[in-house]
């Protein structure tokens, strides 16, 4: 049962900086990036080609997939969703649109990466071992130690930054009310410019983090997004912290689902699990009620 | 009546007379006979995303409810060796039913909430099937169906897919253009106001998504006899979003709109065989470009000029 804990709370800090990047572009935009997965995908290929096929030092690839995000977060938002934004009659066309870039990312990645699944070598080595595995110890290798840390370290960093800083506290206030944030001085093109580019590059750090435990490929992009979905919905779309009881949750869920049911059936209670819990808390846990 | 709706009537029509008379011309060749039909199945389940649409819900489970439809012919058909004609109808009635069960619960969720659980609903209806052990035969699926008609002849299934398809065009038409549709049309534009003009608001969604999942399910049992065969594959969230593109390329505000869209791509992507293995990209670069240049559809092209001129 030790084991299970400790998958759980690495899987849970990893999907919690998956979902605040989903999170934070839904609440500076109303918009669902379907893309997500699709980022996160496109950052585990940056970390894979720098750092697994041309030897640069991981601690370069991983800030290098972020950026890479950032800018594809940057120019999305600019080409696709921000004249979308602008012209739509039906709030339909803002959520095809992300359902149309998050086709065009994972078969661009099929086009160009090809559908193998890749792997890199590992950054650290060795394990930790707690007490007598045969008898209900436990294993935390090296590799998902360091996710692990990273993944709070990178959630702390938002965090603060959001709290703290001027353009931290410009996104809280478009998030609130964007009309309100106008008036009071705040540039909100450029903030969600931000916004978004930070959601990106959050998706990027995810992916580039996780790559190094379980690899990748073209096809995981709808998988992950469909997580994220779940963890934001059960946390409440656009809250930060419902984002971070989310991801928490869902990767103790999976990890316990795992260790007791064969294979698929766990996500199958997953979703009927969510599908009851949101019949009776529609807005997720801390969600506000909106439309 | 409207001009737009004229229009509609006058395409629907057409397009029905087109298709009837088309076997004539093409003289019986399989392969052109069995595009038409795969759009005329992808056309009667995107009819009932386009419903949902015309209540301001985006659907994207409807592939789950075509592959209830196709397991429910699947497991008639194999395991009780009844006849396709039962089968067909007992399809849409069990899709529907789910529909309504699942529907009454998840309606209440609107925008971004709702689309996202229908997705995770694909998903969770898929694995259900992978998982039904026995009685659906997991990730092997259901093959070697009977197909409906004896005989070497493709006619009588083309004319059953186009028989099905206008009995879809008709749900869709009667649906949208009598006082149902304009409810449906009321919540959209504001459920809140609506309810407060005494529409029973509940029922109503739960009665346009029903028709929605029967449509699908006839599509999945239609499918599954086409194909002769159902996996827990052969309908996922990608085709949920290929019923949604269908939709949108034709226009959300013509009933003939969905079907325009599904024989408009996939008429296209025939055309375009070679480049195959391009085809969900190409699908990808279409929808951006249709949501930016195209944001009303196909269908309101001319409209679109009238209003200016």
């Amino acid at each position: 049962m030790f084991q299970v804990l400790i998958n759980g709370a690495v899987l849970g800090s990893v999907y919690a900086l998956i979902a605040l990047g989903l999170t934070m572009v839904f609440s500076i935009m109303r918009v669902v990036n379907f893309a997500h997965g699709q980022m996160y995908m496109l950052g585990a290929f940056v970390v894979y080609y720098l750092y697994g096929e041309y030897g640069l030092p991981f601690y370069v690839a991983l800030p290098a997939a972020a950026a890479v995000l950032a800018v594809v977060g940057v120019l999305f938002n600019r080409f696709f969703f921000q004249p979308v934004l602008a012209t739509a009659t039906r709030e339909e066309n803002s959520m095809l649109m992300a359902v149309g870039t998050a086709l065009l990312l994972e078969n661009l990645a099929l086009t160009v990466f090809g559908e193998k699944q890749r792997g890199v070598p590992a950054v650290v080595d060795g394990a930790w071992i707690f007490g007598d595995v045969a008898e209900g110890g436990a294993i935390l290798t090296y590799p998902n130690a360091m996710v692990a840390l990273l993944s709070v370290v990178f959630i702390a960093g938002l965090l603060a930054f959001v709290q703290y800083t001027r353009p931290g506290r410009a996104l809280r206030a478009v998030a609130q009310d964007k009309e309100a944030a106008r008036l009071q001085g705040v540039d909100v093109k450029a903030t969600t410019t931000l916004g978004f580019a930070i959601g990106a590059a959050l998706a990027g750090l995810a992916g580039g983090l996780l790559v190094t435990v379980y690899g990748v490929n073209s096809g995981v992009g709808t998988n992950i997004s469909t997580k994220a979905f779940i963890m934001i919905m059960i946390g409440g779309a656009g809250v930060t912290s419902g984002a971070i009881v989310g991801g928490v949750l869902l990767g103790f869920a999976e990890a316990i689902g795992y260790d007791l049911l064969p294979g698929s059936l766990t996500y199958l209670l997953i979703f009927v699990g969510m599908i009851v819990f949101l019949v009776f808390k529609p807005n997720g846990l801390f969600g506000k009620p909106w439309g | 009546m409207n001009p737009l709706k004229k229009r509609d009537l006058a395409i629907a029509l057409a397009f029905l007379a087109v298709l009837a008379v088309l076997p004539l011309a093409l003289g019986g060749s399989r392969y052109l006979l069995s595009v038409l039909m795969n759009c005329a199945g992808l056309s009667l389940i995107a009819f009932g995303v386009w419903i949902t649409f015309t209540i301001g819900r985006i659907n994207i489970c409807q592939a789950g409810f075509a592959l209830i439809g196709g397991y429910t012919t699947g497991i008639v058909l194999s395991r009780y060796g009844l006849s396709f004609w039962v089968a067909l109808p007992l399809s849409a009635l069990v899709s529907a039913l789910l529909g309504a069960v699942v529907g009454s619960f998840i309606l209440k969720l609107r925008g971004i909430y709702f689309s996202m659980l229908t997705i995770c609903l694909t998903e969770a209806i898929r694995l259900a099937f992978l998982n039904g052990g026995d009685f659906t035969q997991g990730s092997k699926g259901i093959t070697g169906l009977p197909q409906p008609f004896g005989g070497d002849s493709a006619l009588p299934m083309y004319y059953l897919s186009i028989v099905l398809l206008g009995l879809g065009l008709w749900v869709t038409w009667r649906v949208h253009y009598s006082r149902l549709g304009r409810i449906f049309r009321a919540m959209r534009l504001n459920e809140d106001l609506a309810e407060s003009f005494g529409t029973n608001v509940w029922r109503y969604r739960v009665t346009a998504f029903a028709i929605a999942c029967a449509l699908g399910g006839l599509g999945g049992s239609y499918f599954a006899v086409f194909t002769q065969s159902v996996y827990p594959q052969s309908f996922t969230v990608e085709h949920s979003i290929y019923y949604m593109l269908f939709c949108f390329l034709g226009g959300l505000e013509f009933v003939s709109g969905a079907m325009i869209g599904a024989f408009a791509l996939t008429i296209l992507f025939e055309l375009l065989s070679q480049f195959q293995q391009y085809q969900t990209l190409i699908y990808g670069v279409l929808m951006i470009g249709v949501i930016l240049l195209l944001p009303n559809g196909l269908m309101a092209i001319r409209a679109a000029k009238e209003a200016r001129s």
